[in-house]
């Protein structure tokens, strides 16, 4: 198996997810710049990490959608292969249109930094054997607050397209509770606000977020 | 366009006295350009030239066993074993603060963080230490907000987590606020870097944002006081871009790693001039620049703006013979504008070219050699070690023994309420508004976060690659906390400085780490008052007793005189704040000690002297009265010193369950704070009992609350015996309250309740 993790200008988890993936799940994963025009041959997940990517200017995730990787990100998605965008990653890929809705500015209007508890609410290639359960994972994030229009929501809701949501408190407001979505063809596509990967080690407080990224080495040693 | 006369007058709207005017003239031999008088006011100036402060910094302990550099260079560096090193630094950022604070704020993050990659090290954790007016003072609410939205904003964006901090309250900072920015990094030892122009012919390169108007004369401006028209200075208040930033960190790490550079600073206040005379100055050589070759955002800068401007997010960086080509490459891989600006000259002379009237946003031809001409030509140690350097008059304030007289036993107290009261004001609860809003998670590293422990305790990676490509990278584990209690030192400047140091290093070791270096930033009022210089003269006594008592030096540091506003009863100085910031050395992840009490049965104890029940400047006193008066507690330092060597073996050695230190509202609010963390109860007595505020609210410095397995009693009993260090079994964890015998009983929740409130007043 070969993981990738996309470096834009000011991702800042990208050494996050190197960390859960290379170290810690045992993954064989390198760093990609976004300048490059492919994929390494033979990659099966792409992550997308948390950061500012181009510094978020504009809206979040809007300009980095344009950076020359991302043509062979989105054939990697439509194919089927595995695709992971984590907080700002997630903002991208809703910029790019790999998922729908959009993310927007907390409803308190701050920056937030706390463990959260979120449910598996559907089951996927990042969820293979998780439905149901409830994971403690940190969030960090100013524009999380996940929107789309009715009929999208109740498309997602009907599909079961619902990765995730928030249990106890909704912490930036995010319509249905919404903290994560699938995609893709085959639900092979994940975008979701807390940082899965940044909860992998119990010296962090929880290793929940160990069990999405496991999931993930067996939806591909299944294939 | 023609220049200002410049004379003495002009040189006093500069900010220099007559007599660095004259200084200056004779050191040149003739009259100063205008272009030179702007270098002089910024060179000279407190921020820069720390003319006022020198004489006595020589007295602080800088040497050591881990101390590679000491102050003097970009940041500290201390050995943390197997070839790496932790580098760290404090800076304030105060006075552009209180003017813009968002902005100020983000650009004081943003300074402190290339003040430690330019060492060569990857920053691998941020802190804060915010001082604030009254929580009622109408401006404090917007200060506060703006601050911390301005931390948040470029630290979350640039990716390094801010893991601690420390706010309090004061209406000494109404008009004055403090922000005092720290960061860390970690490097190798063999790839530090310096800033130094050496290497005669060495190409000297620009690197990073283009260069504006903002932030010119920044630095002059924080060597003066306030006044009505301060708000006037917004334009000398920099604006910062925590994306160039980033860029900038990306492309110095892997510029680093390519092994092509001789030297490397930051533009920091006073930018292009500071960095490029500090840099010819430690290397003992000379430099000449080329202002027509400097990458600019503005059009028609003048060669005075260009040197003088604090634009962000730039360095300097001198190449190696021959590699200037590689520089430039990688920096185009980031996007970044790189440029060759000058060359190192063996003159010992600063030398700034520029052509009249050139500006290359303007579309015009690349002037000739001949076109240019001289703007500045300074000896480099004119701005350097032969800056004028005062022994100011020190003059104790008078007013001292006055505020000693007051007796706090004759104020009301009841230990139920009191305790309520005291847990939720915004000097002692919870913090989670702040530090929710700070990244404090990312980096994977922080393994102890905000509100969780005495310190902040984080895992670092030792990257070979300094990038993350170094699979299964060695670990270290530091211990990271800020501190100061400027009550104290108000009170009594010396005593209030040895407890400061104290406490910084008490709760490093609270987590079962070794204090192993320091940071300082030393917040004064006006150098020009004999009070304010006689605080400063006895906070650095006070600190330096400590840090030889404690064994630990002062590796970098920063001093920010004249935090002081012009009131209608004169002028209104801060409390003297000597902010520390302490990194200790875990051994083993194992080790470490957070506050909450953990286990039901656990035996709760004293560590430490009971004290006398010193409430002299203490929050019971603050919150009852307002005001900071009575006669603060002493410290005996040598007991200090056990204490902490004590926490740190018993930590290493596996025997405790919990440490926290006694410190704003004594052994009642510790208690409250290890049970609120955990949300589980104890039942203990009180040493002296309840009923006096003494004994539950005395602030004795030397004393920890510490919880453990019954079974381990006799063996931490017979540690602190050995150690000389008294304890004191107070009771035993568990249940869902807080219960003092023979006196009241708080249920957690209540106390929980109550510390989650104290910043509601405040920010809403």
């Amino acid at each position: 198996m070969k993981a990738v993790v996309v470096q834009f200008p000011g991702s800042n988890a990208d050494w996050d997810a190197m960390r859960a993936l290379r170290d810690v799940v045992n993954i064989p994963t390198e760093f990609v710049f976004h300048k490059s025009a492919t994929l390494p041959a033979g990659t099966d997940l792409v992550v997308l990490p948390g950061g500012f990517a181009h510094g978020d200017y504009l809206r979040c995730g809007a300009i980095a959608r344009f950076s020359p990787i991302m043509a062979d990100v989105r054939r990697h998605a439509e194919k089927g292969g595995f695709l992971l965008g984590i907080c700002n990653g997630f903002q991208v890929l809703t910029e790019a249109g790999l998922l729908p809705g959009a993310l927007t500015r907390n409803a308190h209007l701050r920056f937030e930094c706390r463990d959260v508890r979120v449910r598996v609410e559907s089951e996927g290639a990042f969820t293979a054997g998780l439905l149901g359960d409830e994971l403690r994972i940190p969030i960090a994030h100013a524009e999380g607050r996940y929107q789309a229009d009715e009929a999208t929501i109740a498309a997602l809701e009907k599909d079961r397209r619902v990765a995730f949501r928030y249990v106890g408190d909704n912490p930036n407001g995010s319509r249905n509770d919404i903290a994560g979505v699938y995609g893709g063809p085959k639900r092979n596509v994940l975008g979701l606000m807390p940082h899965p990967e940044r909860a992998c080690e119990p010296a962090l407080g929880s290793a929940d977020g160990k069990k999405i990224l496991a999931a993930i080495t067996r939806a591909t040693l299944a294939r | 366009m023609s220049e200002p006369v410049v004379d003495a007058a002009l040189a006093r709207e500069h900010g220099l006295s007559n007599e660095e005017y004259d200084r200056a003239c004779s050191a040149l031999g003739r009259t100063p350009s205008f272009t030179e008088l702007g270098v002089f006011s910024v060179m000279w100036s407190e921020h820069c030239s720390y003319k006022s402060s020198r004489v006595h910094l020589s007295r602080l302990p800088t040497k050591g066993k881990r101390v590679i550099q000491g102050p003097g260079e970009n940041a500290g560096v201390v050995d943390i074993g197997d070839g790496w090193t932790a580098v760290f630094k404090m800076e304030s950022h105060n006075h552009p603060s209180y003017i813009e604070p968002f902005q100020g704020a983000a650009t004081g993050v943003g300074g402190i963080l290339r003040d430690v990659f330019t060492m060569g090290a990857r920053p691998v954790a941020l802190m804060n230490s915010l001082r604030f007016g009254a929580p009622d003072h109408p401006k404090t609410r917007g200060l506060m907000t703006g601050v911390v939205a301005g931390i948040a904003g470029y630290g979350n964006a640039i990716g390094v987590p801010t893991v601690a901090g420390d706010v309090q309250f004061d209406s000494a900072y109404n008009g004055n606020i403090l922000v005092n920015a720290f960061a860390l990094g970690v490097a190798r030892k063999d790839k530090l870097f310096f800033g130094r122009a050496a290497g005669v012919g060495n190409a000297i390169l620009y690197v990073g944002a283009r260069t504006g108007r903002d932030g010119i004369h920044g630095a002059t401006m924080a060597s003066a006081e306030f006044d009505e028209e301060s708000e006037a200075k917004r334009p000398t208040v920099q604006v910062g871009d925590p994306f160039m930033e980033k860029l900038l960190l990306e492309a110095c790490l892997e510029i680093f790693n390519a092994d092509v550079l001789e030297g490397v600073q930051d533009m920091g206040a006073a930018g292009l001039t500071s960095s490029t005379v500090e840099m010819a100055g430690r290397a003992g050589t000379g430099v000449e620049l080329d202002l027509d070759l400097v990458p600019r955002r503005a059009k028609k800068l003048l060669p005075y703006e260009i040197l003088l401007s604090e634009s962000q997010e730039r360095m300097v960086m001198v190449a190696r013979p021959g590699m200037e080509d590689r520089v430039l490459e990688i920096c185009k891989k980031w996007d970044l504008d790189a440029c060759v600006i000058g060359r190192v000259t063996d003159t010992g002379r600063w030398v700034v070219k520029a052509t009249p009237g050139y500006d290359p946003l303007g579309g015009e031809p690349q002037p000739s050699e001949d076109q240019k001409k001289v703007f500045v030509d300074i000896p480099v140690p004119v701005l350097t070690d032969d800056a004028p350097k005062y022994e100011r008059p020190c003059v104790e304030d008078p007013r001292k023994q006055e505020r000693f007289a007051f007796d706090a036993g004759s104020l009301p107290f009841d230990a139920k309420s009191d305790l309520l009261a005291i847990l939720s004001s915004p000097n002692v609860g919870s913090r989670a508004w702040v530090y929710r809003q700070y990244d404090h998670i990312v980096r994977v590293g922080t393994a102890v976060r905000p509100g969780a422990a005495d310190a902040a305790v984080i895992r670092v990676f030792c990257d070979d690659s300094m990038n993350g490509t170094t699979p299964m990278p060695r670990e270290k584990w530091l211990a990271v906390k800020s501190d100061c209690n400027g009550r104290f030192c108000e009170l009594d400047p010396k005593t209030g400085a040895q407890m400061a140091v104290a406490e910084v290093c008490r709760n490093l070791a609270c987590v079962g780490a070794e204090a192993i270096g320091l940071t300082d930033c030393l917040n004064f009022g006006s150098a020009q008052r004999p009070e304010i210089m006689a605080q400063f003269r006895d906070a650095i006594d006070g600190m330096r007793d400590a840090c030889v008592a404690l064994d630990v030096p002062i590796v970098s540091g920063n001093v920010s005189l004249y935090n002081e506003t012009e009131g209608p009863d004169g002028p209104q100085a801060i409390l003297p704040t000597p902010m520390l910031g302490a990194v200790g050395l875990i051994e083993k992840p194992n080790d470490v000690v957070t506050m909450g009490f953990k286990r039901s049965g656990d035996v709760v104890a004293l560590l430490g002297p009971v004290g006398e029940g010193a409430l002299g400047g203490s929050e019971f006193v603050w919150t009852k009265t307002g005001k900071i008066q009575g006669k603060p507690p002493t410290i005996d330092l040598a007991m200090e010193a056990r204490l902490q060597k004590l926490l740190v073996s018993l930590a290493r050695r596996g025997l405790l369950s919990s440490a926290h230190d006694c410190a704003e509202g004594g052994i009642g609010v510790a208690l409250a704070e290890c049970a609120i963390a955990t949300n589980m109860g104890a039942a203990v007595s009180i040493p002296n009992g309840t009923s006096s505020a003494a004994a539950l609210f005395g602030e004795d410095p030397t004393r920890v609350i510490v919880s453990f397995l019954p079974q381990q009693e006799e063996l931490v009993r017979r540690a602190a015996s050995e150690a000389a260090v008294p304890l004191l079994v107070l009771g035993k964890t568990g249940g869902d309250a807080l219960d003092i015998e023979g006196g009241p009983s708080w249920t957690v929740f209540e106390l929980a309740t109550a510390h989650a409130k104290a910043l509601q007043p405040v920010v809403g």
